[in-house]
């Protein structure tokens, strides 16, 4: 199953960088070294099992996008399932990149009008911290406005931090077809373990496919940053040429356990009895994989 | 347990405290109480050279691409850091604009005269001439005053360098500083010690780490109980980490392998990550998620296992070993615990 997902945005928005980092493994540092994109990049990422990305990287530079625009129109913008647009946060010509996005999202609602759009408010690490917040609120209406008619989904987004994970999370969740059946099957795991949370990872990329909560956490942004903490030391790991398998990890509140679960996701179960023994909860895990295997491979 | 971790907290302060203080011309007289008592590590070295971006980055968790918004130092940044009652020390940031080592009116004595180790950062992406020669008159000025000084020099920012560039600045930057000693007749007496960072990567945590290792007496002891630990567990290797700047303070004697360091170090970065998340308490003071029951096991896929336990209250063992001599992980945690406790011996206050 393939589906087609179009990263625009102006030249050196980031989007290339943001895609390395979470598909190529790059560190945010490493992506000063890339160069700019040229007319459309596609890259193919596989992500649990048969769900195939099918990434175009589209270049920004004005050239490129009047091409996409007229005579690629077509070829560009049909069957696309997601729009993912890069706005650069401090960008100096934010009239012109406001022209792109509306023509960009006419050529949307003339090939794929079904297409799901992802608007990311990117470079926020350059906003000082006390005025993030007010200017993406601010940024998000502009474009709620701007693309009317279209369900439009903005993100706050990062390469230096965990926000990158959130909003690449919500895509690929997006994309996802049977996802409501498998969170049926996590939250019973996740009772039948007396677990307080269970969070699906897909194994690659660590991204958050899904999860099921019993007991309620102030943090919402935790599985990000989760997720970001485990893709680093999956990057320190390959260093060494290795990687991990499992971790348990544990204090006088709490017990965390992260396993590979099935053959593209890994599984991390936290519990708040720490008396719970990791042989038990390897058990649990073992037991349930070959159940989950059926519902995490996506069919056609 | 508890009785020990309440003796360890009397008079310690927590991480990232900062004591600003306006510490002027008239140095060394009032408002020292506290610092005394305390190893004390400058930072000096040229405006702009970085000083500031490794305490923050060290010791603050700043996240290193942060600190191109921090601003120029104006006057010296005391804080104090404070990993259990004896593993103490106070980190003073230097602004790089005021020549205190040629300054008459400043009390160098007060400066120099407590201080354990001096760190002099070195621009090596700068023209660093001037540098070098203001690294000469500093270490003369404070050998004179304080001959027990450890001279520690970093030749920072080599992140934007290649490999042949490294080598080529640090063998200058050596090369003309220990020239410079020996045309003062000191290059017997004066022992200055290089490394290469970056804020970017592990170097500069390894260096720093070797820093505090000099000024920590009980040194030795805890590299005798690492090494027994290690021949009765069979691990290939293990550290003694601060968990809070990520500092190994002790290693067992075998050397350090970049690679294992790196693994072991960006251990206790996941185990605090998580830690954070779901092991806070409403009385949690160190905000880190890591109390006396702090464990961490990762199984690699070659063959390794990384094990990683709460020592005393900021400190980790953090150890490598083969996963078929942890099969029996029963006889191992009683090994740890047997060695946390000759740790808390060491460091108990003396009578």
């Amino acid at each position: 199953m393939k589906s087609k997902v179009l990263l625009m945005g102006k030249s050196s928005a980031g989007k290339t960088s943001m895609r390395s980092i979470i598909f190529a493994n790059y560190i945010a540092r490493d992506t000063m070294r890339l160069g700019a994109t040229i007319d459309v990049e596609h890259s193919h990422v596989r992500f649990l099992g048969n769900l195939v990305l099918n990434l175009w990287d589209c270049g920004g530079q004005a050239s490129f996008m009047e091409n996409y625009f007229t005579s690629q129109r077509e070829h560009i913008f049909k069957n696309v399932e997601v729009l993912i647009y890069v706005f650069d946060v401090q960008s100096d010509t934010k009239s012109d990149d406001i022209a792109e996005y509306t023509s960009c999202l006419e050529a949307i609602r003339e090939f794929s009008p079904d297409a799901k759009v992802f608007c990311l408010v990117h470079k926020m690490d350059l906003i000082p911290v006390d005025q993030r917040d007010a200017v993406f609120a601010e940024r998000s209406e502009e474009l709620q406005v701007l693309s009317e008619g279209l369900s439009i989904a903005c993100h706050p987004t990062s390469i230096w931090d965990e926000t990158l994970y959130r909003a690449w999370s919500a895509i690929v969740y997006s994309l996802i077809p049977n996802i409501s059946v498998l969170e049926a099957h996590l939250e019973n795991f996740c009772e039948m373990c007396e677990a307080d949370e269970v969070v699906l990872f897909e194994r690659a990329t660590f991204l958050v496919i899904s999860h099921a909560t019993r007991k309620t956490h102030h943090d919402e942004h935790r599985f990000e940053k989760i997720s970001n903490s485990l893709k680093s030391y999956k990057l320190c790991c390959s260093k060494s040429m290795t990687q991990f398998d499992s971790i348990e990890i544990r204090n006088s509140k709490f017990a965390a356990f992260l396993d590979k679960f099935t053959s593209n996701t890994c599984i991390m179960v936290i519990m708040s009895d720490p008396t719970v023994s990791p042989t038990a909860m390897d058990i649990n895990i073992q037991v349930a994989k070959s159940h989950f295997e059926a519902y995490v491979s996506i069919r056609k | 347990m508890n009785d020990r971790y309440d003796e360890f907290s009397s008079g310690s302060v927590p991480y990232g405290q900062m004591f600003p203080d306006m510490y002027g011309e008239d140095a060394g007289g009032e408002a020292e109480q506290g610092y005394e008592n305390k190893p004390r590590i400058l930072l000096m070295g040229m405006r702009r050279s970085g000083k500031s971006s490794i305490q923050k980055v060290v010791f603050q968790k700043m996240s290193p691409n942060e600190t191109l918004f921090l601003e120029s130092t104006t006057k010296i940044v005391k804080s104090e850091i404070a990993s259990s009652s004896l593993i103490s020390y106070s980190i003073w940031d230097l602004p790089g604009q005021v020549g205190y080592e040629s300054n008459p009116a400043f009390d160098n004595e007060g400066l120099f005269a407590q201080t354990g180790a001096l760190i002099f950062v070195i621009d090596a992406q700068d023209n660093y001439r001037e540098a070098i020669a203001k690294l000469h008159t500093t270490v003369l000025r404070a050998y004179e005053i304080n001959p027990e000084i450890c001279f520690e020099v970093f030749i920072h920012k080599v992140d934007g360098l290649s490999d042949d560039a490294k080598t080529v600045r640090q063998q200058d930057i050596v090369e003309h500083v220990l020239a410079n000693i020996a045309d003062a007749e000191l290059e017997d007496q004066i022992q200055i010690s290089f490394y290469l960072t970056s804020i970017y990567d592990h170097s500069i945590f390894e260096a720093f780490s070797k820093v505090i290792q000099k000024l920590i007496p009980q040194l030795p002891t805890l590299e005798q109980l690492l090494d027994i630990l290690i021949s009765n567990c069979c691990i290939e290797k293990a550290f003694l980490f601060d968990v809070v700047p990520k500092i190994y303070i002790a290693d067992d004697s075998s050397p350090v392998d970049m690679q294992t360091y790196e693994l072991c170090s960006d251990m206790i970065d996941v185990v605090i990550d998580v830690g954070c998340i779901y092991g806070m308490g409403e009385n949690d003071d160190t905000g880190l998620g890591y109390d006396a029951e702090s464990a961490s096991v990762m199984h690699l896929n070659n063959g390794m296992v990384l094990y990683m336990k709460e020592v005393t209250r900021y400190l980790a063992l953090v150890a490598l070993l083969r996963e078929d001599k942890y099969e029996k992980h029963g006889l191992i945690d009683y090994n740890v615990e047997a060695f946390k406790n000759a740790v808390a011996k060491v460091f108990e206050p003396r009578q």
